[in-house]
């Protein structure tokens, strides 16, 4: 294949599974249709920052009913609030 | 008959199990409990119960039987049978160590959701009558509504019991082939026996029967469900249920089409006795309780699920 600008040969090389034809006198870059769509996508892949890892958690959060309280709200730990849930724990 | 009047007998019911004289005897003694319902008196190795009154004798001589039959599980008594004492019943028990009220993080969760599990798995003894939870349940409501039907908390708790299916108001019997159930789990219904450090049993017959298995596990997930539980004690208990093959919820995956009814009623059930008393006590309701109410509130503004059987 020749390069279409300057009628030099192009090579071929892949980079991470995208061919890409580069022309030997001009350095000019060929690229077949979608190959420039998936060098974005593997770019973006490259810039954007890793998810942060899950906090530790010794176990995953269990399942809730629709109507339990939201945003997994938590009242029983309170200095003030135990002594009155620890009444209802031990209350028919 | 009164309970001042009782304790004096009910006393020397329990000081003649521990031993034949009590003269003088440094043994440990106390009033373990004095509710209208219940009066329970310790006497060193010793404890009396006089029930509730009016508590039909049949049916608890059944439930003391089932408990000398499963020592595994249920703590055994005493005496065999029921005895009368002026108007009520008397059983005859071992005394053993409660469960620390001033730390229920040390509550033991794994020992309870075992024994829950063993006694789901044990056959229902021929003639036992049903699980009283979810007459236990239709009492909390009535007493709210006797005690305080204008406050404020009384709709959406009434709105919430509103959307429970018959069977679990105590309006129809309970689906299934029915399990032997305890009816009332709650941390107080654990002892170790012997004391202070032997194995954890459940103890408390009055409301043993058979029934829907979930009941037991009701009111655990609805401590979760309220934000009261921490989920890590609520992933423990389940955990420990599933590992001992309960029947109650499915072996994996979510437990709620199984636990929604029963973590309902015990929520309304939970709430309805809360704002009785608070009523009763001339009080607000607590933050805590409030939460308890908060979910029945969301509770009736939602219908429940369609799909809520036990599973095989």
């Amino acid at each position: 294949m020749q390069c279409p600008k300057c009628h030099a040969p192009m090579h071929t090389y892949n980079r991470n599974g995208v061919q890409i034809e580069q022309c030997s006198g001009c350095r000019g870059i060929f690229l077949d249709y979608g190959e420039l769509e998936a060098l974005t996508r593997l770019e973006a892949q490259w810039t954007q920052p890793a998810p942060p890892p899950p906090a530790p958690q010794a176990y995953p959060a269990p399942p809730a009913p629709a109507w339990g309280a939201p945003h997994g709200g938590h009242y029983g730990h309170g200095h003030h609030h135990k002594k009155s849930f620890g009444r209802m724990l031990f209350s028919s | 008959m009164t309970a001042d009047a009782l304790l004096p007998e009910l006393t020397a019911r329990a000081v003649r199990a521990a031993h034949r004289d009590a003269d003088g005897c440094p043994c440990e003694a106390g009033v373990l409990a004095a509710r209208p319902d219940a009066t329970v008196v310790r006497h060193a190795g010793a404890v009396a119960k006089a029930h509730a009154p009016g508590t039909d004798p049949g049916p608890l001589a059944l439930r003391v039987a089932t408990a000398a039959r499963l020592p595994g599980v249920l703590l055994p008594p005493l005496a065999p049978h029921p005895a009368p004492l002026h108007d009520r019943l008397v059983t005859l028990w071992p005394y053993g160590a409660p469960v620390d009220p001033d730390d229920p993080d040390a509550a033991p969760w794994e020992a309870a959701a075992t024994l829950l599990a063993r006694l789901h798995r044990s056959p229902v003894p021929p003639g036992l009558p049903p699980m009283r939870g979810p007459a236990k349940a239709a009492q909390a409501i009535a007493r709210l509504v006797a005690a305080a039907p204008d406050h404020p908390a009384a709709p959406p708790v009434l709105r919430a019991w509103a959307t429970l299916p018959a069977w679990a108001r105590a309006e129809a019997p309970m689906p299934g082939p029915g399990r032997l159930c305890h009816g009332d789990l709650h941390l107080g219904q654990l002892v170790r026996h012997p004391a202070p450090d032997g194995p954890w049993k459940l103890i408390d017959v009055d409301d043993l029967g058979a029934g829907v298995p979930a009941w037991d596990l009701g009111r655990p997930a609805a401590w979760f469900a309220c934000g009261l539980l921490p989920p890590e004690a609520w992933s423990r208990f389940l955990a420990a249920y599933r590992a001992a093959g309960g029947p109650a919820v499915p072996a994996t995956g979510d437990p709620w089409t199984a636990l929604d009814t029963a973590a309902r009623a015990l929520t309304v059930q939970t709430a309805a006795l809360a704002v009785a008393k608070a009523t009763e006590a001339g009080r607000p309701v607590d933050e805590v309780e409030q939460a308890v109410v908060d979910a029945c509130d969301r509770m009736g503004r939602r219908p429940p699920p369609l799909a809520d059987a036990p599973p095989k």
